[in-house]
């Protein structure tokens, strides 16, 4: 395929092969180091509106299937990386990465330095980029350059209502129900409600648009916000659902946006990373056991809060429950008054180690403890 | 959890001698857990056979004892350094092994020893087929269905069941000895006697085979806070049916989805932890079948392995080093990450690359030998290659295993397709080639999986290469696209030379004048998460360099490749020592090599670390980019062996500056003609010789010369292709089938030195002075190559006189040659006539032997030299002593070297020795006394030690007799029975040594069922054996007792002089408690002696 050109805000540019798509797209640009697991990766919502550029090589190897994807669509914005493979190998393939990225109009580069990019972001932080391949590599520098710097920056920006679900649905618990829970998508993966219901839970999945009315009028044994992308600061509404949520004792559990939104509730500000958590090697260690377990993540965001001291809010005492080693950064909110708990990595994996499943056994236990 | 307070002193056991499946590896992790203990301020005792390692260098642990690795020595140092614990996990099978007879027989308990590291429940449900089994069914994962056997009953009852083919695999042995693929009754009896036979515990596992399926591997770590992480997987590119050892392995798994590698990584973590091992590293193997993913357990090693070391070098995570502190109380959280420094152990490296490891055999060197590779290690090497995509990765691997046709090639297809697919269809040598081969001339991926069971990921990247290829050979004028293209798919200059009928300048300078070179990028662990502050590279085709500016002047060390035989760990040795003691010197030491297993390739070792195959090109790109990156003194290319040393004239040609031994020098040494003269200067001589062209010159000259005469293709090495041959039918026979005689390719004919002593020195020079670091005196005679002789520092039968001529004789090549630094000379003193064999100018396979022996650090003198400094100053500054080294007999030490050969893996192939190396590894047995050493080297170097009595059988030939009869006497004094064949045992007869005649193999079983003596061998009946080759004739009986013993493992000796060697040893055995004593100790008391 022709030649491509992934540009940067700051002016960088680095020359590929185009692949997937032909044509223009922008976004915020983030590295992701998982070694497996792309095709979990580009059907992640969190990751509307990024570029996102592979650590690992080769990717590709093992095709496109039907059960790995997190929802029904591919949300990055824009995919970068080293190799693309000419072959699909694995017995569950159904169709190539480049196919898929075609039919879904995905902009994509390959053959540049990944690793050069990568050092690059990790340096200067996240900033916003462009694809341009095919006719469109051929304008001059300058000119791709300006087109995206006049594009948006995440901060500020509130996109949970374009990830998220218009209609609401049920997945059934398997088994025997024992609790209901609804789940704010703002962007959520279908491993999450898939492992609830493993546990005996029935989930109703609503739109981000739910009201505290509509909230009232709906039954559960517990209430849970999803991951998501955007600034958490945009998210007045979630917000105040779960302020709502928190003054009515319902338990609660929140992964990735759901925990910042769950900070921001109880009062603690967010803020954004220079260049984030996107991989599936992070260790977090659980203050209260002390274990580490490796986990996965994707987040620009994290919640500012004390690490090693209870903090008094409207409440009641919440301390941080989990922080990240490489870089101390908050992982996880436990409300010490209230049933509510909430992580900023992802224990639904998917991609991504099992460490961290107990997590949503916790959250049974707090309904049981509820019931 | 902080360190543990209570452990004041911890015994490391080492891995012993290098053997198939157990190689240098082991002295990478050793060193470590050295380190990491002493550095803990913990008293560290190390026990190890195996001299060439650097962790038995005196300053890695507080006493280090050569000892050998048994249960009775291991205990004696117990006795004497009373240690609170023992860490096994790090020293191999052999370690672990060792520990756990240890704790069997009450050992440990008795002196209060605790294991650490793992304990014996664990070991025992890791290493148990049977229990792990259970473990892993468990967990509810899946081993393939096997039954556990204790006799050949047992095993074909199993088979009954199980049906063929069947995979039988004994217990608690590794690199697969015992083991292999049985298609009917027949092959399963032989395989299963020999496996009953390896495991300890007289136990193996009959399996369905699973052959073709993939296969991984993951290496876990955990602590005993039950944190656990996966450090790397490993995907095989050979499928389910080659040893891992032997397959061509790639990091990551290239072929697996998260879900799937998920639920590997589940019941890794399961299996861990119900094994129990819960301070350290494990490895556990997987099968995945292709068509359904169904997984298979294959099996687990609770310790540090060989994939470890690999997936150490491949991923910068530093197992060995991180189990050492768990094992002393660490949790993985508290252990910084040495690259990143600010982020802890406790994750999962992350990999921007593509690590391909390819190991490299011997089959050359074991005619006979099956070459088909199943699942008993066979290679005795590997190399690893870095790159940004497994191209790169792979076609790096293959130069760097410097074996000619290693590299893919792409001519004319004179083979037939059918033949090439029948060539992918199992494995061997040159398997990878045979794909590459067969894909060029026409089969179809589909085709080429078919028969190999490749996956057809990387069957892909392999016709991706081939179809570079093609547009290199297509495309009129060479571009800088194309070549660019190629350069980032792996292709080497020389490759693309060959494609285009260039030469590889040309090559070089059109490439150059594109601009196109490659850049160097970090081994990181984060995939550039993090910032990393160790300068671990590796080259790549693409765009950002990251190497970062120097200000002390550098000196490059060149490594010295993939192990192989006659190029092994003695040479890293040399090179790591180089760089430690330059470091100090205030030099930056950049280190360049691509064997995973060693020290050298620690990322510890040097000031930098670029993990580049050895070839002219990628070690000029090297030099080139950190020229631009700051000051630099020069190359060191004599201390890795022959690999730099070939390479130190072309380097010079470029412009680049040689420290040490000259370009020109090593060409006056080397070069037979120009040899010859220096010796004729200075009145030595050497044996009479001749060079042949053609078969008629060769006869003219061997009737001159004299029979018998030694042959060779000129230019070998390792003795390769030599051979003793004793008259004109003989040497015809030789140049019909060994070499291809022809004017380019001459052979060497010399005078064959009957019955002379062969003697090994090894010295420094300055360009003034000599200082002669030792004389080793080989036990057997000359025409043993000096690798697989045993030999004794200092002599035992020289003369004052003789050493004299020695010294004189090395003082005068030295000068004469132009020495800077290491030289090794070889003589053979034959009817008091000294020939000089051949000299290396370089560092040898003796110098750690040497340099443990005298305790002078030899390899760090010939770098200080190298840099500049004369002996002089080196005698001044203490790093060399004031005198000479152990010259005679009048010093309290004796050291003897004992080699350790591979046979036992090489089922069938001859075990008599001759001018052509065999050898994998070496073992010392260090005492005051001759018979006392040598003894410690056979029981270190033998398993099965000697015997203390019982049945001895002897058979020699005709010119042996005489010398044979005294020690056979003494032998039988000592309580042995004797046996021989008849010329034997009349003599002996004659000399009053009473004697059981037995029948030969040749005569066949007895009317009345009198069996032979390789019946009795093969029955177990015999203890002893002593048999030298018999020149002519006879032949068979002599290859079938030698093949007997060594599939019985039952100690065997070649030459009349082992065999009195042996007979002192076992006076030793039997008559003296032998003691342990330390290196410091030994120092000590060399210091005192005034030496
Ligand atoms: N059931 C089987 N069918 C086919 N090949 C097998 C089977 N089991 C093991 N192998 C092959 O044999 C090799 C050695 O077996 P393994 O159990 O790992 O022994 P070792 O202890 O020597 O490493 C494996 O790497 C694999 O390729
Ligand atoms: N002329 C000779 N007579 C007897 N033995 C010899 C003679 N030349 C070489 N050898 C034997 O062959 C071995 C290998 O020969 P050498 O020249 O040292 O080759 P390499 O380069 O392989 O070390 C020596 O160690 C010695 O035992
Ligand atoms: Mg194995
Ligand atoms: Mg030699």
């Amino acid at each position: 395929m022709a030649k491509a050109l992934l540009v940067f805000e700051d002016g960088r540019v680095f020359e590929g092969q185009g692949f997937g798509y032909e044509g223009v797209t922008t976004g915020e640009a983030v590295f992701q180091t998982g070694m497996s697991g792309y095709q979990e990766t580009l059907t992640d919502p969190s990751y509307h509106r990024q570029i996102v550029v592979m650590t690992a090589p080769h990717i590709g190897n093992t095709g496109m299937n039907t059960t790995d994807e997190e929802s029904h669509q591919i949300w990055v914005a824009g995919f970068v990386v080293r190799e693309n493979s000419p072959v699909v190998s694995n017995w569950r393939a159904e169709r190539s990465l480049d196919e898929e990225l075609q039919r879904q109009e995905i902009v994509s580069i390959s053959e540049v330095d990944t690793r050069a990019i990568t050092r690059h972001l990790r340096d200067k932080g996240a900033m916003r980029a462009g694809i341009f391949s095919g006719e469109a590599a051929n304008e001059p520098i300058a000119k791709l350059v300006e087109r995206v710097q006049n594009t948006e920056t995440m901060q500020g920006l509130d996109l949970s209502d374009e990830v998220s679900t218009r209609e609401r649905y049920v997945i059934p618990a398997v088994g025997v129900k024992r609790f209901k829970v609804v789940a704010l998508d703002l962007g959520i993966k279908s491993m999450t409600p898939e492992l609830l219901s493993q546990r005996g839970i029935e989930v109703e999945v609503v739109p981000s648009t739910l009201s505290p009315t509509e909230f009232d009028a709906l039954e559960m044994d517990g209430f849970f916000v999803s991951n998501g992308p955007g600034d958490p600061a945009t998210a007045v509404q979630a917000i105040e659902l779960v302020r709502h949520a928190l003054s009515q004792r319902i338990p609660f559990f929140g992964i990735c946006f759901g925990n910042q939104i769950l900070g921001r509730a109880l009062g603690f500000e967010t803020y954004k990373l220079k260049f984030g958590h996107r991989g599936i090697n992070q260790p977090v260690k659980d203050l209260q056991t002390n274990k580490v377990e490796i986990t996965s993540h994707n987040h620009g965001f994290a919640v500012q809060a004390p690490l090693h001291e209870i903090s008094e809010t409207q409440f009641g005492r919440v301390r941080v429950s989990h922080v990240c080693l490489n870089d101390d950064v908050v992982e996880g909110l436990e409300c010490l008054d209230r049933p509510a708990f909430s992580v900023q990595y992802h224990p639904e994996a998917a991609a991504g180690p099992h460490d961290s499943a107990y997590l949503f056994d916790r959250f049974l236990q707090l309904m049981e403890n509820n019931a | 959890m902080p360190k543990r307070l209570d452990l004041d002193s911890v015994l490391v056991i080492g891995s012993g001698p290098i053997i198939i499946g157990q190689a240098c590896e082991f002295d990478y992790s050793g060193t470590q857990a050295c380190r990491v203990l002493k550095a803990e301020g913990i008293r560290v005792i190390l026990v190890n056979s195996n001299p060439a390692t650097i962790m038995t260098d005196p300053e890695f642990a507080d006493a280090t004892y050569i000892e050998p690795i048994t249960v009775e020595f291991v205990e004696k140092v117990i006795a004497k350094e009373r240690p609170s614990a023992l860490l096994p996990t790090l020293g191999g099978q052999t370690a672990l092994n060792v520990a756990m007879q240890l704790h069997e027989q009450g050992v440990l308990e008795r002196y209060g020893v605790e294991l650490i590291g793992a304990d014996v429940d664990a070991i025992k449900r890791g290493e148990n087929r049977e229990q792990f089994r259970e473990i892993v069914s468990m967990i509810g994962a899946e081993s393939a269905r096997s039954r556990v056997c204790h006799t050949m009953d047992e095993v074909l009852l199993a088979a009954e069941e199980l049906g063929y083919p069947l995979v039988v695999r004994p217990s608690f042995t590794m690199g697969g000895s015992g083991s292999g693929f049985a298609h009917n009754e027949a092959e399963l009896r032989d395989i299963a006697t020999a496996g009953l036979l390896a495991s300890p515990t007289t136990e193996v596992l009959i399996e369905e085979s699973i052959f073709g399926w993939k296969e991984y591997e993951l290496e876990l770590m955990r602590d005993k806070h039950d944190n656990v992480v996966i450090v790397c997987s490993i995907e095989n590119f050979d499928p389910m049916g080659v040893h891992t050892g032997d397959s061509i392995t790639v990091a990551p798994a290239m072929t697996l989805t998260d879900r799937e590698f998920q639920h590997m990584r589940d019941v890794g973590i399961e299996i861990i932890r119900k094994v129990g091992v819960d301070t350290g590293g494990c490895n556990i193997q997987f099968a995945v079948n292709p068509l359904d993913g169904r997984m298979i357990v294959i099996e687990m090693n609770p310790r540090v392995s060989r994939s470890s070391a690999l997936a150490s070098k491949a991923t910068g995570f530093p197992i060995a080093k991180i189990a050492a502190k768990l094992a002393i109380g660490y949790t993985l959280d508290e252990i910084p990450n040495d690259i990143t420094k600010k982020t802890p152990a406790s994750f999962e490296p992350t990999l921007d690359y593509v690590v391909v490891k390819i190991p490299r055999f011997a089959f050359e060197k074991f005619p006979g030998a099956n070459p088909k590779l199943t699942t008993h290690m066979k290679s005795v090497g590997e190399a690893m290659a870095i790159g940004r995509n497994f191209t790169e990765a792979l076609q790096k691997a293959l130069r760097s295993i410097e074996k000619k046709g290693s590299e893919f090639s792409f001519g004319d297809c004179e083979d037939d397709v059918a033949e090439l697919l029948h060539e992918t269809s199992y494995g061997h040598e040159n398997r990878i080639n045979a794909v590459q081969q067969a894909l060029w001339c026409g089969a179809s991926i589909e085709e080429v999986h078919e028969f190999s069971k490749i996956d057809r990921w990387f069957l892909a990247q392999i016709h991706l290469v081939n179809q570079v290829a093609k547009s290199l050979i297509d495309i009129e004028q060479l571009n800088a696209e194309t070549l660019k293209r190629a350069k980032r798919m792996g292709f080497s200059d020389a490759q693309i030379a060959a494609l285009r009928g260039l030469t590889l300048k040309e090559v070089r300078d059109l490439r150059h004048s594109f601009g196109i070179r490659p850049v160097y990028k970090t081994v990181d662990t984060c995939a550039a998460e993090f910032e990393a502050f160790t300068p671990y590279m590796y080259s790549s085709y693409d765009e950002e360099n990251e190497v970062t500016p120097r200000s002390r002047e550098a000196v490059f060390i060149l490594g010295s490749g993939p192990n192989r035989i006659g190029q092994g760990i003695e040479f890293d040795y040399s090179c790591v020592h180089a760089s430690l003691t330059l470091r100090e010197l205030g030099y930056d030491t950049i280190m360049i090599n691509c064997n995973p297993e060693t020290v050298s390739t620690d990322y510890d070792t040097s000031s930098r670390l670029y993990f580049e195959p050895l070839t002219l090109e990628d070690v000029l790109e090297v030099i080139h980019v950190e020229a631009a990156n700051g000051p630099i003194a020069g190359v060191i290319c004599q201390l890795g062996g022959q690999t730099p040393l070939g390479l130190a004239k072309q380097l010079q040609d470029e412009g680049i500056n040689i420290l040490g031994t000259s370009p020109e020098s090593i060409h006056r040494a080397e070069e037979r003609g120009e040899f010859g003269a220096i010796l004729e200067s200075n009145d030595l001589v050497s044996p009479p010789f001749g060079v042949a062209s053609s078969f008629e010159e060769a006869r003219r000259h061997a009737s001159v010369i004299g029979y018998p005469v030694l042959v060779r293709p000129s230019y070998v090495l390792g003795g390769r292709g030599m051979a003793i041959v004793y008259d004109e039918d003989s040497l015809a026979h030789y140049l019909k089938t060994a070499t291809e005689i022809e004017p380019n390719h001459p052979v060497l004919i010399d005078r064959f030195l009957d019955d002379a002593i062969e003697i090994d020195v090894d010295a420094l020079f300055d360009g003034k002075e000599l200082f002669l670091a030792g004389v080793m005196e080989h036990i057997e005679e000359a025409g043993i190559h000096s690798g697989d002789s045993a030999c004794t520092l200092p002599p035992i039968t020289l003369s004052p006189n003789d050493i004299e001529r020695i010294q004189d004789a090395t003082s005068k090549i030295a000068q004469s040659v132009n020495v800077r630094g290491l030289i090794n000379i070889q003589f053979a003193l034959s009817a008091d006539v000294l020939y000089v064999l051949e000299a290396n100018p370089r560092a040898s396979r003796t110098v750690p032997f040497v340099s443990k022996a005298t305790n002078v650090p030899l390899a760090k003198a010939a770098a200080r030299i190298a840099v500049g400094e004369s002996i002089q100053d080196l005698r001044n500054r203490g790093i060399l002593p004031l005198h000479d080294a152990l010259t005679s007999t009048a010093t309290e030490v004796i050291a003897v070297k004992e080699a350790v050969l591979p046979f036992s893996k090489f089922q069938g192939v001859d075990t008599v020795l001759g001018p052509e190396m065999k050898s994998t590894g070496e073992v010392m047995g260090i005492n005051h006394s001759f018979g006392a050493a040598f003894l410690k080297a056979q029981l270190a170097a033998n398993s099965k030690g000697l015997p203390r009595k019982g049945k001895a059988f002897v058979s020699v030939a005709d010119r042996d007799k005489r010398s044979m009869i005294f020690p056979i006497k003494r032998l039988h004094d000592l309580g042995f029975e004797i046996l021989a064949t008849k010329g034997t045992a009349d003599v002996l007869r004659r000399n009053g040594v009473k004697v059981v005649e037995v029948r030969k193999h040749s005569e066949g079983t007895g009317a009345f069922g009198e069996t032979t003596i390789v019946e009795q061998i093969m029955n177990q009946e015999i203890d002893l054996i002593i048999n030298t080759p018999h020149g002519r004739g006879a032949r068979e009986d002599g290859y079938a007792i030698r093949t007997a013993a060594s599939l019985r493992s039952i100690p065997s000796i070649s030459t009349v002089q082992g065999l009195a060697a042996t007979v002192q040893a076992l006076e030793a055995l039997l008559t003296a408690e032998l003691s342990v004593q330390s290196l410091q100790e030994y120092a000590a008391q060399l210091a005192q002696t005034g030496h």
